[in-house]
């Protein structure tokens, strides 16, 4: 059958497949505002490192499009659709593959309208590095941050800041300064590491694989460089062993494998494993392949195991190290990036697909909205296409789950309309939540103050509203939905003077009460004696004069009533 | 300067921090088993989520390599879904030979299926046009074949290195119930998450070899000792110079008048119907010889695929239609 020989042996023949399966390998994505220059990037960055096929090339110098002011419209040798080049935008990624002397690389140029956010989520989810591209002359815009705080949020490690188009302002470097601090001060605020700086020109191919005799001023690294040298990511195997069982393989009776992706750690045989969610305990006995018997399997190899017990295992389960398993849990906390046109509502069923596993999850209260003006949290009541929102879910089957920065397969999952079976959302979980009925206690028991507060997931407190009706009552609602248990007490019902008497009842119930009153007197707040509970006096706040700013800046402040929950750590994605 | 010593302090600190110092030096996958790796992954998400996966099966070196990844992805087990092969009638007597040799030498269920009517009719690319041919053998013929065996997904060979609107395409391609591809709305694909839902009459494209390129191709033929058709290898050929295209001549018949054929040495890069698929000229008869030379190429290999050339855009327009 086989005309070739694969023992053929050439000189340097194996020495150059060696260096090939070695090499280094980066996934890197574009982002930044629409017509920022991603597309113009990339494909100078190809052109420019000789990774052009002669006839691509041709077809696009002949091609009729050419928005660039050069002789070449270098972005058609990523913007590959009709649509695209009709439209002179990017409407979905485009995957491009090259390599250098040093390392391999995967490219995935996203769009940058605000439109297409998914697909630039769906690029951005894979990367290790993006190069968040920044128009010279129109500084960091609501895009920019929107692209900025999905790459923290999909816990993108290394950020390239490009200040593109310096060749339409002189090459100047205090602009180059200043759009570069702008960005500092957003990767701060997003907890972005790892960021370098680099000024260019797509257009011109300054900096990028060449530096420019331009900008004498700068002295870093060109992008190319940047890319072939910054440290890639090192799988972990360190970390606690997670195999989600994706098939059972089962060609007779003798045989029952379970095949799946090594989502971390490392298994061997002998390796005592539990299964989730049956908790049964075995041992591995052999890790199957097709080419040999495996000593030891680790992320992201795909094997088969075979255990030493008949245990309750199929699809969708997972092998865990019992020493350090997931997180279980039905009722959870995700920050969701939200694709569909039909808005997410509170209250409604999806289908979730966490890792192999497909279950039912309906959406609990939004914690709150990021603004992504202003990156401030905000109350809403449902979240429309390309919002970002902290949002509650409880999941017909429980999770076993880890913090996402620990661990990209069992931290995250998508959500699926199961009307239209659209792929509507993505999400990164934060931390489990308490389990709604919690556990059984003796009915002789008193009910503490504590065990309210911690079912309703936050503390009681007082909010003093003064001669803004309109506002107490807006953020009942906002609190409400938000899933904070309130109660609104208007002056009118219970004098100032009264008001001591109504808090012990409050406080023990674990309510946020909001005392909506006239203006009162300094003199007339020392005699309420509020010290003894926790007062939020909204005078002191210095709120906005509009109601809805308002009601965010509140809602903002209320946060810090939140009972944390969980893993110490998973709350911190933002 | 300020800006330069800062980039490569904070490198230094991330790479101390990525890998401290007492660690073990991390483990890691070659580049070609992780690529394996993230193929079988999604060939077994698909078998465990559709209910009537198929494989279209077309012969060349990516066909050759996706089999072999299918093989490794249910070991012990068979492989468990068939293989479709839609013949146009047009392709090399060596393929046909390869298909059925190779077929039941692995155990593989193979469905070939044909427009018996187009080609009853006499379509063909002389008369046609390649586009309107391309159509009826291979996209109708597809499509029909799809729609009879009522399969709700379709793994294919395809690859996002080979082309513009390929380079566009998820792992997981949604279709129509016409077979449609919609490239302005295609679903977000989030990590290596796939959303198998589908609607009566929807299906899915599968393509498990999207991150795979050309020389990764190669590299595991050489590397895993796969089989693959003879037309890969150069030797001296009898070929008839058309423009710009080296066409292989089986009889005296494929010449059209004025043509007059001659022994050239020649191979394929890339596989497809006989008359719409040249040779280039080469003397790599093994396959390390076949990479050194994928090395130097100034040139894609579907340059030598008439199809493509058609009009700007054609593949994707193709692709529209139903074609994969
Ligand atoms: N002067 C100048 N123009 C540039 C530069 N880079 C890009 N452009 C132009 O900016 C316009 C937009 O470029 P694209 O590369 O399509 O932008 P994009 O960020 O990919 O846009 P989307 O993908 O649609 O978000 C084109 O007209 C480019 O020629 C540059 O460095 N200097
Ligand atoms: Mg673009």
């Amino acid at each position: 059958m086989s005309l070739h020989s694969a023992n053929e042996h050439q000189d340097g023949f194996s020495t150059l497949v060696d260096h090939h399966l070695h090499k280094d390998m980066l996934r890197f994505t574009t982002a930044g505002s629409v017509d920022d220059g991603k597309s113009t990037l990339i494909g100078r960055l190809l052109h420019d490192s000789k990774s052009v096929y002669e006839d691509q090339l041709a077809s696009v110098s002949k091609s009729r499009v050419n928005r660039s002011s050069g002789p070449i419209d270098f972005s058609l040798l990523t913007d590959g659709l009709r649509a695209e080049r009709e439209q002179g935008i990017t409407i979905d990624v485009a995957y491009r593959y090259f390599e250098t002397p040093r390392r391999k690389f995967i490219i995935a140029d996203t769009p940058g309208h605000e439109q297409y956010t998914r697909n630039m989520a769906t690029g951005a989810s894979t990367a290790d590095l993006a190069v968040i591209l920044i128009d010279a002359t129109r500084g960091v815009l609501a895009q920019t941050r929107r692209h900025a705080y999905i790459s923290s949020l999909l816990g993108i490690r290394n950020i390239v800041a490009a200040i593109n188009k310096m060749d339409l302002l002189e090459y100047r470097e205090d602009v180059f300064r200043r759009l570069y601090d702008d960005f500092l001060a957003l990767a701060g605020q997003l907890n972005l590491s790892n960021v370098v700086g680099i000024p260019i020109s797509a257009l011109e191919g300054g900096n990028l694989v060449n530096p420019t005799g331009r900008m004498p001023w700068y002295h870093g690294p060109t992008l190319l460089e940047h890319l072939e040298t910054v440290p890639v990511r090192a799988e972990v195997h360190q970390e606690a062993m997670r195999f989600p069982v994706q098939y059972v393989v089962r060609p007779d009776a003798d045989f029952r494998g379970f095949a799946g992706r090594v989502a971390s750690g490392t298994i061997r045989p002998g390796d005592a494993v539990m299964a989730l969610p049956s908790q049964q305990m075995t041992r591995v006995r052999s890790i199957v392949t097709y080419d040999e018997a495996a000593a030891e399997a680790f992320s992201p190899m795909s094997v088969t195991l075979t255990l030493e017990d008949e245990i309750d295992l199929s699809r969708g389960d997972m092998l865990v190290t019992p020493e350090n398993p997931p997180t279980v849990a039905s009722r959870i906390d995700a920050m969701v990036v939200w694709f569909d046109a039909e808005p997410l509502a509170v209250g409604r069923t999806y289908l979730i697909k966490h890792s192999v596993r497909t279950s039912r999850a309906k959406a609990g209260a939004i914690e709150y909205r990021v603004n992504m003006n202003t990156l401030e949290q905000e109350p809403a009541r449902e979240l429309k296409m390309n919002d970002i929102a902290a949002v509650q879910f409880e999941i017909a089957k429980p999770l076993f789950f880890d913090p996402y920065e620990r661990n990209r397969t069992t931290g995250s999952f998508i959500l699926i309309d199961p009307l239209t079976n659209a792929t509507v959302g993505a999400a990164i979980i934060r931390a489990a939540l308490p389990a709604e009925s919690s556990h059984e206690t003796d009915w002789k028991t008193p009910v503490s103050a504590g065990e309210k507060h911690l079912r309703h997931g936050h503390e009681p407190a007082l909010v003093l509203v003064e001669s803004r009706p309109l506002l107490a009552q807006y953020l009942d609602r906002a609190l409400f939905a938000q899933g904070f248990e309130v109660a609104l007490v208007s002056g009118e019902d219970v004098p100032a003077g009264r008001l001591a008497d109504l808090l012990p009842l409050s406080q023990s119930a674990g309510l946020v009460l909001i005392y909506s009153t006239g203006a009162i007197s300094a003199e007339q707040k020392r005699a309420l004696r509020l010290d003894a509970v926790r007062t939020f006096d909204l005078t002191a706040l210095n709120l906005p004069e509009d109601d809805q700013g308002a009601v965010s800046t509140a809602v903002a402040a209320l946060q810090s009533l939140r009972i944390a929950e969980g893993p110490a750590d998973a709350g911190e994605v933002n | 300067m300020a800006y330069a010593m800062q980039g490569a302090l904070q490198q230094a600190v991330a790479a101390e921090l990525q890998n401290p110092a007492g660690f073990a030096a991390p483990k890691r996958l070659n580049h070609l088993k992780t690529l394996e790796a993230e193929s079988i992954y999604i060939l077994r998400e698909a078998v465990a989520e559709f209910a009537r996966p198929v494989m279209l099966y077309s012969i060349g070196k990516d066909s050759s390599v996706m089999l072999r990844l299918a093989q490794k992805a249910f070991f012990p087990g068979k492989i468990p879904f068939p293989l479709l092969h839609v013949d146009t009638s047009y392709k090399f007597p060596e393929m046909i030979e390869f298909r059925d040799s190779y077929t039941r030498e692995i155990g593989a269920e193979l469905i070939v299926h044909k427009n018996q009517e187009a080609l009853d009719q006499g379509a063909n690319p002389f008369a046609l046009g390649t586009q309107k041919c391309c159509g009826l053998l291979k996209t109708k013929s597809l499509l029909d074949a799809l729609n009879e065996g009522g399969y709700d997904a379709a793994f294919g060979g395809a690859r996002r290195d080979e082309e513009k609107s390929r380079a566009k395409e998820r792992i997981y391609s949604f279709r129509d119930p016409l077979g449609q591809w919609d490239p302005k709305n295609q679903r977000p694909e989030l990590w290596n998450i796939f959303n198998s839902r589908l609607n009566k009459g929807e299906s899915i494209r599968v393509f498990p070899l999207s991150n795979w390129t050309e020389l990764d191709i190669w590299l595991y033929i050489q590397t895993e000792n796969i089989p693959i058709v003879p037309l890969y290898f150069a030797r001296e050929r009898e070929v008839v110079v058309r423009g710009a295209s080296i066409v292989p001549i089986y009889s005296q018949n494929d010449l059209l008048p004025g043509e007059k054929s001659q022994r050239i040495s020649c191979r394929m890069r890339s596989l497809g119907c006989m008359p719409c698929t040249g040779a280039i000229r080469s003397e790599a008869d093994t396959l390390p010889k076949i990479i050194r030379e994928l090395l130097g190429f100034k040139r894609s290999e579907r340059e030598n695929r008439v199809i493509d050339h058609d009009e700007e855009g054609s593949m994707e327009l193709k692709k529209r239609e139903g074609y994969f």
